[in-house]
């Protein structure tokens, strides 16, 4: 990306300074490159390839020097096969991917959950208008005490407190109890990130919409919050990215995921590899979903981009 | 101008290369010979007479016997959650160790040390763990044990009244929602004699199994049978033992101390807790801290 983009910026200031003239204004079909240029691109073709030399050559070294200080550490058998041992990790696997699936749910139902109820909260707390203030104050409370509240703490009232009280119609499932938590705490965050968000919009969009004769409700539905939302993607990936990690905390309850599996395994063998293998399972989780935000985001930029210059 | 940045980078990324490339030559050096000083005087001892000289022994610590266990210590192993008391079974096992070994009640150092971390591999600081482990081939892959110095059974807890509680056979447990703490025996009789129909659930902590219990998440929890007889009588005092299990293939289970992987002291702190048992001192220990813990039904 990077480099077609500094070519083709080259591209034009070559042809400004061509001293034979033509430059961009002169069809393509009849451009021959300069003997000059020709020259230059050899250079530049030349110092990319010494570069990409240079760097897969420091690659190596570096590579081939982190793998002699682990390997040849003193306790490198011993960490070997504490943390590295197939046989674990081909036992592990399976156990593993069973509870990962109860963590892939509760991400999907808990995420779901949490941005509903972090964009009312926001929306909540960033109404104007003197009727609004009860709603605004609940909505500021309620950030404040979740967002501060420790989330193993919030998980232990609810999924062993709730049921402590015994009340009639109300599930005891620690499942459903740590998703409750897990939303109630990561919704404060997530509205603290839309709000930033509509709060990033310049005020004289609001206006303008305004002056066009939308309401403050349309105003706020149709210019603000596209455009708010579009700059929170990535710090709501984050948070994603974090509630998924924090599923697993809903094995307090006694519930199984994908670490309390591994956990399982490491506490009968004393063998530490399902825990390599139930972070890697979280990782590989979590790095297609980061690729496909990026993709959104450019996708957004580009029709940004496009709607700016029309 | 163009060719000073470049020879200064060059020169660099070489003494970054030669930098790193003495670091890998010393970095194992001294630790190595941190790690052989001890060993050596292991060998030393073992050319001598007796490798297991009273008082003599290799420890972390010279003249001091350090001995880990979590925190917090439950009872009945251990007595108002401080493990240097001398009081409980586990405290009174280690002290009889520490004296059978030549250390008085002085030379003995408690650390606190989570079960998870007592067997990363990797120095340790602690001479021995005690902290309810059973002994198995699978863990003697990551660690040492000792003799077993007390023969575990697992019972099962219910709330008095509830269909649980009426149980009286393995067969009976089957349907029932059971929960038990991660890394414990009692977890795999859940899975391997009771082998129940649904999955049971896991905890970090037997005191997050025990509020489960009391809240009714689960229909019955397994644990040791000394830790069973103190939740019922003293914890959860609505709960009571429905049984015992048999032991699984005649081995008996048994708690053993934790050492480290090839550590030269397993064989003397083993030959210690032989000893006591021989000489009828962990008999003794056992009846005055676990008596109570002697009748429940077995559950065939």
């Amino acid at each position: 990306m990077t480099v077609t983009k500094g070519e083709s910026g080259r591209e034009g200031t070559d042809g400004e300074g061509d001293p034979r003239g033509g430059g961009e204004d002169a069809p393509a079909d009849g451009y021959v490159p300069s003997r000059r240029r020709r020259e230059r691109e050899r250079y530049k073709r030349a110092r990319a390839r010494r570069a990409t030399a240079v760097a897969a050559l420091s690659t190596l070294v570096t590579g081939a020097v982190l793998y002699l200080v682990v390997v040849g550490a003193p306790g490198w058998p011993r960490t070997k096969e504490t943390f590295f041992d197939g046989q674990y990790a081909r036992e592990a696997l399976p156990k593993v991917l069973e509870g990962l699936w109860l963590n892939v749910r509760l991400l999907l139902v808990c995420g779901a959950a949490v941005l509903v109820l972090g964009m009312l909260i926001a929306v909540a707390r960033t109404l104007r208008g003197p009727v609004f203030f009860p709603l605004r104050v609940l909505a500021a409370a309620y950030t404040d005490f979740f967002r501060g509240l420790p989330l193993i703490i919030n998980l232990m009232i609810v999924v062993l407190g709730v049921p402590a009280l015994r009340l009639q119609g109300v599930t005891v499932d620690p499942v459903l109890l740590g998703g409750t938590a897990l939303t109630l705490t990561y919704s404060a965050y997530v509205a603290e990130v839309f709000r930033a968000g509509i709060e990033s919009v310049h005020p004289s969009q609001r206006a303008a919409a305004r002056s066009l004769g939308l309401s403050n409700r349309q105003a706020l539905r149709f210019v603000v919050l596209p455009q708010a939302v579009r700059r929170q993607v990535p710090p709501l990936l984050n948070d994603l990215v974090s509630l998924q990690k924090d599923t697993g905390l809903v094995s307090i309850g006694g519930a199984i995921d994908a670490v309390r599996a591994a956990d399982i395994i490491v506490g009968r063998s004393l063998n530490y590899t399902p825990y390599i293998v139930a972070g890697l399972v979280f990782v590989a989780l979590t790095i297609p979903m980061t690729r496909f935000t990026d993709w959104v985001t450019a996708r957004m930029d580009r029709q940004r981009a496009q709607g700016g210059t029309t | 101008m163009h060719i000073a940045p470049r020879v200064l980078r060059r020169a660099l990324a070489g003494a970054t290369v030669a930098l790193l490339a003495t670091a890998v030559g010393c970095a194992p050096q001294p630790e190595e010979k941190a790690a052989s000083a001890p060993s050596g005087t292991g060998a030393d001892a073992a050319s001598g007479a007796n490798v297991c000289a009273k008082g003599k022994l290799a420890t972390a610590t010279t003249g001091k016997l350090t001995v880990a266990t979590d925190e917090p210590a439950y009872e009945p192993w251990f007595k108002d959650g401080k493990p240097s008391n001398g009081k409980g079974f586990e405290s009174a096992v280690a002290y009889a160790v520490a004296e059978q070994l030549g250390y008085d009640r002085s030379a003995v150092v408690w650390q606190s040390v989570p079960f998870n971390k007592a067997f990363a591999p990797g120095a340790k600081t602690f001479d021995f763990d005690i902290n309810q482990v059973s002994i198995s081939d699978e863990r003697k892959k990551a660690v040492d044990f000792s003799s077993g110095y007390y023969d575990v059974r697992q019972a099962v807890i219910a709330l008095k009244g509830t269909k649980a509680a009426k149980a009286k056979s393995v067969a009976d447990l089957k349907g029932l929602k059971l929960g038990a703490q991660v890394g414990t025996t009692s977890l795999d009789y859940i899975d391997d004699v009771v082998k129940p129909t649904g999955q049971p659930a896991v905890y970090a902590k037997n005191d997050q199994a025990k509020s489960a219990l009391k809240n009714g998440q689960v229909d019955a929890i397994v644990t040791d049978l000394p830790t069973a007889f103190y939740i019922t009588a003293a914890e959860v005092t609505d709960a009571e033992i429905v049984g015992q299990f048999e032991n699984q293939g005649g081995t008996p289970e048994q708690f053993g101390l934790v050492l480290d992987k090839g550590s030269t002291l397993t064989s003397c702190v083993s030959a210690a807790v032989d000893a006591l048992r021989a000489d009828g001192t962990l008999a003794k220990i056992e009846q005055q801290w676990l008596s109570d813990a002697v009748d429940a039904p077995v559950l065939k």
